[in-house]
């Protein structure tokens, strides 16, 4: 098992390795530089400031340049944040995201497994028909759309909430809501089909037919079962929440690392990117390495060789 | 094996009906769910809009009537406005012509992605389970890349890159969105093909077929993809709401279709401004949004319930 653990995180460094290889030639694939500014800069400067930045070597050695100060821990300086480091912005930003995301998980989990859960239960009944709305609803809503009415009824309607910024726990509310809309929905239907299909196994119906009471068959047997596939999801689901929340940052003006996530490419800010896509890469790939562990400790039947 | 058990049953035993086949069976247990029905009619719907848009909208989507919204002191026109059935937007667009525009965008996402999902993911996990040990490892690697790249990232960059060349241009721009998000998209498909191949290699009858020297290719096209097909056609469909809303996020924030193309994605971001007056010009993009999605997962639960048997009475 140690052994599968340590293969399965040396094994990121490959990938993180290949991912910043075609991130970087892509985006200097891209037309256009760092300088380039609605007032065009006089070709001198452009030049000096490419020299300076060593932008004006083989990409390669770019890419050689900066994936040595990447593994020493240096970002590289930011090409339209002049007076900052990357290291700077995205340590400025990078826990208001993981927190966002984080809330939003919770909130995913904690509302939609109850709700499969009662779903299951109550399966072709008033619930399930309820959770199962709840769930529609969450589905066909993009987070755009739920930011944008969330801000109409409670921020701008009703004044419960204000309609962005990021000073305090009220302020966390809409965006932490609007981002686990989606996952919700998602949770509350993975759980409910495996509820349903657990039912139907034959030790469920063991348990009942030596007497156990049934409430004691489904949260001994049932629910622990079902939510063994549940868990598979939720690696990808977290990495969603802390990848995709640049839209809500966007839209409540959350001063998160997202919001940097579309101008980096814009602006061609390569060192900011870079950052970004590793950041991201790692977080993915490490999180898929955390859920299947814990898929292996959760349920003994699968032993990874 | 659907053809070949057949034609050896109907040798042995006289058939029970006589159009039965494991299709017209999962047809007849589709047709049987209320739910997938729904899916049915809206998606049916959703491409019938897709493709005669154009033909049924009232103006072209670009058409502005400056002198209705100057009538109405420069405000968007709201829905059940004479000439204008669903209202006008800020510059005077026709609303309805304008959803019928955004119709026609979806059913392209819709379509474009799952081919490019298909082309690569089907014949890599393919290869991948058929042939096994390195190949395998090699191919499998490769989607471990894949599934690691921060996903909108990647289309954004990949659009933004790509946007000036004749690639890019192609479709109003959208063509290089829809490849992009294709391009993300196949891990998944490729990874259940693979998952497929591997069961079903172990199987008698493939066996069988090699015995008799059946070669590598007819064993995989003939035997082994029209036995795995049913969860791919399911992971297909339930792919088509995941490639409608990535399309419409990145429109949202301006990337992909150039206006004056219509996608619901943009239309949502331009109507946002007018939301407290006009919430029609975000409402019903948001609809339009939603009864896409709601009609590919209705329909791709509900094959999932009728293309496997073993499923049944769970709904």
């Amino acid at each position: 098992m140690i052994a599968y653990i340590v293969r399965r995180i040396l094994w990121i460094i490959p990938v993180l390795f290949t991912v910043s290889i075609i991130t970087f030639f892509l985006m200097h694939a891209v037309p256009g530089g760092p300088w380039d500014r609605d007032k065009a800069l006089p070709k001198a400067t452009v030049d000096r400031l490419n020299a300076k930045y060593g932008l004006d070597d083989p990409v390669y050695v770019q890419y050689i340049t900066w994936a040595t100060k990447f593994v020493q821990g240096d970002l590289g300086p930011s090409y339209r944040y002049t007076d900052r480091t990357v290291n700077e912005i995205v340590a400025d930003g990078f826990w208001t995201t993981v927190q966002l995301g984080v809330m939003a998980f919770i909130l995913a989990v904690v509302v939609g497994v109850p709700l499969g859960i009662f779903a299951a239960l109550g399966h072709n009944r008033g619930p399930d028909y309820l959770a199962t709305s709840v769930s529609i609803v969450g589905i066909a809503t993009p987070s755009f759309v739920l930011s944008i009415l969330l801000i109409v009824f409670f921020a701008v309607q009703l004044g419960w909430f204000p309609t962005g910024g990021w000073k305090g726990p009220q302020y966390w509310v809409l965006p932490t809501i609007a981002l686990a809309g989606f996952p919700i929905a998602i949770i509350a239907r993975y759980t409910r089909a495996s509820m349903l299909e657990v039912t139907r196994k034959d030790y469920i119906r063991t348990a009942h037919s030596k007497g156990l009471p049934g409430q004691s068959v489904v949260s001994r047997h049932m629910i622990r079962n079902a939510l063994i596939p549940v868990i598979t999801i939720l690696g990808p689901t977290l990495a969603f929440l802390v990848t995709g929340s640049f839209i809500i940052e966007r839209i409540f003006g959350i001063p998160g690392m997202g919001q940097f996530y579309i101008t980096s490419i814009s602006t061609r800010d390569y060192s900011l990117l870079m950052a970004m896509t590793m950041l991201y890469a790692f977080a993915v790939a490490f999180l898929n390495v955390v859920v299947d562990v814990l898929y292996a400790y959760i349920d003994p039947r699968i032993r990874y060789s | 094996m659907a053809t070949n058990t057949t034609a050896v049953q109907a040798g042995a035993v006289a058939r029970p009906r006589a159009a039965s086949g494991p299709w017209r069976d999962a047809f007849g247990r589709l047709l049987k769910n209320r739910l997938a029905i729904l899916g049915l009619v809206l998606v049916s719907l959703f491409l019938f809009f897709g493709v005669f848009g154009p033909i049924l909208a009232p103006y072209p989507y670009d058409q502005q009537d400056l002198k209705a919204i100057f009538a109405n002191g420069n405000r968007p026109l709201p829905p059940f406005s004479p000439n204008h059935l669903l209202g006008t937007d800020s510059l005077g667009r026709d609303m309805l012509s304008r959803l019928l525009d955004g119709a026609r965008i979806s059913v392209l996402v819709a379509f474009t992605v799952q081919v490019v999902i298909i082309v690569i993911g089907v014949p890599v996990g393919a290869i991948a389970g058929w042939f096994g040990s390195r190949t395998d490892n090699i191919l499998m690697r490769i989607t471990d890349v894949i599934y690691a790249f921060p996903d909108l990232l990647f289309i954004i960059l990949l659009s933004v890159a790509f946007r000036e060349t004749p690639f890019g241009q192609a479709l109003d721009g959208l063509f290089l969105v829809f490849f992009a998000i294709g391009l993300v998209g196949w891990v998944t498909v490729a990874r259940l093909t693979r998952g497929q191949m591997l069961s079903l290699k172990e199987t008698e009858f493939v066996e069988a077929a090699q015995a008799i020297g059946v070669r590598d290719r007819t064993i995989v096209t003939k035997h082994l993809l029209p036995n795995g097909i049913s969860p791919i056609i399911v992971a297909i469909t339930l792919g088509v709401p995941t490639a409608i809303l990535a399309e419409a996020t990145l429109a949202y924030i301006g990337i992909g279709v150039q206006p004056p193309r219509a996608s619901w994605g943009s239309l949502i971001a331009d109507g946002q401004k007018y939301v407290r007056g006009e919430p029609h010009l975000v409402v019903l993009p948001a609809i339009a949004i939603a009864l896409a999605l709601i009609g590919f997962t209705f329909l791709g639960d509900g094959l999932r319930d009728a293309l496997d048997p073993k499923l049944k009475g769970k709904q």
